[in-house]
């Protein structure tokens, strides 16, 4: 029971982040290593906030303004410098790695004692003793449910119908009278805000940031997108987005049965790619080959 | 009105294989005509195109639109005013989205994209009227990705969706070279009564000479950058395929073809 909460906790932080990498990779098609760099930077954000006792719900915004504005510098390095796309993520995460650093003032910092958006005298309140096992899972249920609806109304709009096509046609965008680069720095503005929010969301419930944290950020959440949209592929765009969450949700729980048949907790990142390698190898479409059978 | 003025065009500057595509040329095209341009691979014709777009860069010269100087303009600037359908059909249309947010999508230009909502609801029976004229039952299937149509439809679908909103120019780039002969009829018809009714000015690149003659009401042969024919009104119907082709024939033997 433990072991489902965990899964299904951590399993929905990492969707509101699968959710932005939704959207570069397959939207945008764009392969955005930012976001090895703008996860950890919520949880720095959030844990440098925190521990200086800012009001945790007040995190939530403010991480993913950041992220969006991490985005937008790795969407205009890509569109004005013509950097290529690859190339930008990872300059942007390169880089910051020292924000992030700066951000949090080390490498590690506890916020063990600090009221979060999990354990607040208003939480405490609200939600019965019965339930306070459930606590966390319910507020991270709530909070990624908000971004996939705010997420599936942006994409309805006649801007998020423009990000749409952009990875679909990008000559269409320019035959429409829009400039296509801009269209993708929003995408990738939105995306590394969910990404942000994530590690904010990550930070709190673990109760700590780590400069780690961030490294394979982007795997997970390509694993999840692609579980996500292989195991419901006959549904139509907008509950692409439910895919994803559920897709992050079984990816965790994966990783949680391998650790459970004896790897260790230092084995995670290498589970992490074998299990990405797996999933990248059955999700691919194969064309099937057909047997022809000839009279002689 | 359109003008290209003294435009010169190198490709490969610098290099040995620096070619001259265009040296200083001009061409005009007046308010109400609608265009055809003919001639052989790499005579010029779609450069043309894309030189008027601002898909590519001039060396020297200048694009005019209505008097106004847009050479410098980005291209996506220029296609406010400008509809253009591609030779290929998937250049026009958004396969992963259906045929009513495509219509949606193509109904907006012009407009700012912002945060409305992006299918308005009761424009999906005006878009029915839209489709119906074509014939191709796409009215029925407003809600079917326009990945899953064929080329020819998709073609129809792009053709209407770059003349859904008032411009200056219509630009049709060999947009039925890529279609069977009878789709490419259908979608040659649709495209003249489109222009009439919407009393178009366009330009149309096409290597099938029998459109370049029935259609349109000026005919423009390009050779090695230069126009060698320029047909209007009544020469240009008193014409058939024949004197295009014998022109044609010339040029290529010139060129030891």
């Amino acid at each position: 029971m433990t072991l489902l909460i965990s899964v299904l906790e951590q399993g929905l932080i990492y969707a509101i982040m699968a959710l932005g990498i939704y959207i570069t990779y397959k939207i945008l098609d764009f392969p955005d290593l930012t976001v090895d760099g703008s996860f950890p930077m919520g949880a720095a954000i959030a844990a440098a906030l925190i521990s200086r006792d800012v009001n945790p719900l007040v995190t939530l915004p403010i991480c993913f303004l950041a992220g969006a504005l991490v985005g937008i510098l790795t969407g205009l390095i890509h569109v004005k410098l013509k950097v290529r796309d690859l190339l930008s993520g990872i300059i942007m995460m390169t880089a910051l790695y020292t924000v992030n650093l700066r951000i949090a003032g080390r490498a590690n910092l506890p916020i063990y004692n600090k009221s979060t958006i999990f354990q607040n005298s208003f939480v405490d309140k609200v939600i019965p003793e019965s339930l306070s096992s459930f606590q966390v899972v319910l507020i991270v249920l709530v909070i990624a449910l908000i971004s996939k609806y705010i997420l599936d109304w942006y994409l309805r709009t006649k801007s998020g119908m423009l990000l749409r096509a952009v990875g679909d046609n990008d000559r269409i965008i320019t035959s429409l009278g829009v400039d296509k680069g801009k269209v993708k720095v929003v995408g990738l503005s939105i995306a590394n805000g969910l990404v942000a929010l994530s590690g904010c969301v990550f930070a709190q419930q673990q109760r700590y940031f780590d400069i780690s944290m961030g490294t394979g950020t982007m795997v997970i959440g390509l694993a999840s997108v692609i579980i996500g949209t292989s195991l419901f592929k006959k549904i139509t765009v907008f509950r692409v987005t439910s895919s994803v969450v559920i897709g992050s949700v079984i990816y965790k729980g994966c990783v949680a049965i391998a650790i459970r048949f004896g790897f260790e907790s230092t084995d995670l990142k290498f589970i992490t790619a074998a299990l990405f390698l797996l999933i990248l190898v059955l999700g691919m479409e194969r064309n099937r080959k057909v047997k022809v059978k000839v009279d002689a | 009105m359109l003008e290209l003025r003294e435009i010169y065009k190198y490709y490969n500057p610098g290099t040995v294989n620096e070619m001259c595509l265009f040296h200083d040329f001009n061409f005009q095209v007046e308010e109400g005509e609608f265009v055809s341009v003919v001639g052989s691979n790499g005579s010029g014709k779609t450069s043309m195109l894309n030189i008027i777009c601002g898909s590519i860069d001039v060396d020297e010269g200048a694009v005019l639109i209505n008097g106004q100087n847009i050479t410098n303009m980005p291209e996506h600037k220029r296609m406010q005013r400008i509809g253009r359908v591609f030779q290929n059909p998937a250049m026009g249309t958004c396969p992963s989205m259906t045929i009513l947010e495509n219509m949606a999508l193509a109904e907006n230009k012009g407009k700012s994209y912002n945060l409305g909502r992006g299918v308005n609801r009761k424009r999906e029976e005006a878009y029915r009227e839209m489709l119906r004229p074509l014939n191709l039952g796409l009215e029925d299937k407003m809600h079917v990705k326009v990945g899953s149509l064929s080329g020819g439809q998709r073609q129809a679908m792009s053709l209407l969706m770059s003349t859904m909103t008032p411009m200056d120019f219509l630009i049709l780039d060999e947009h039925t070279a890529a279609l069977d002969p009878k789709t490419a009829e259908i979608n040659m018809q649709l495209t003249d009564q489109v222009v009439k009714e919407k009393k178009l000015t366009s330009i149309m690149v096409t290597h099938n000479l029998r459109y370049a003659i029935e259609y349109g009401n000026r005919l423009v042969m390009m050779h090695q950058g230069k126009i060698i024919l320029d047909k209007k009104g009544e020469d240009k119907k008193n014409m058939d395929v024949e004197d295009v082709l014998n022109l044609f024939n010339e040029i290529s033997i010139e060129c030891g073809n």
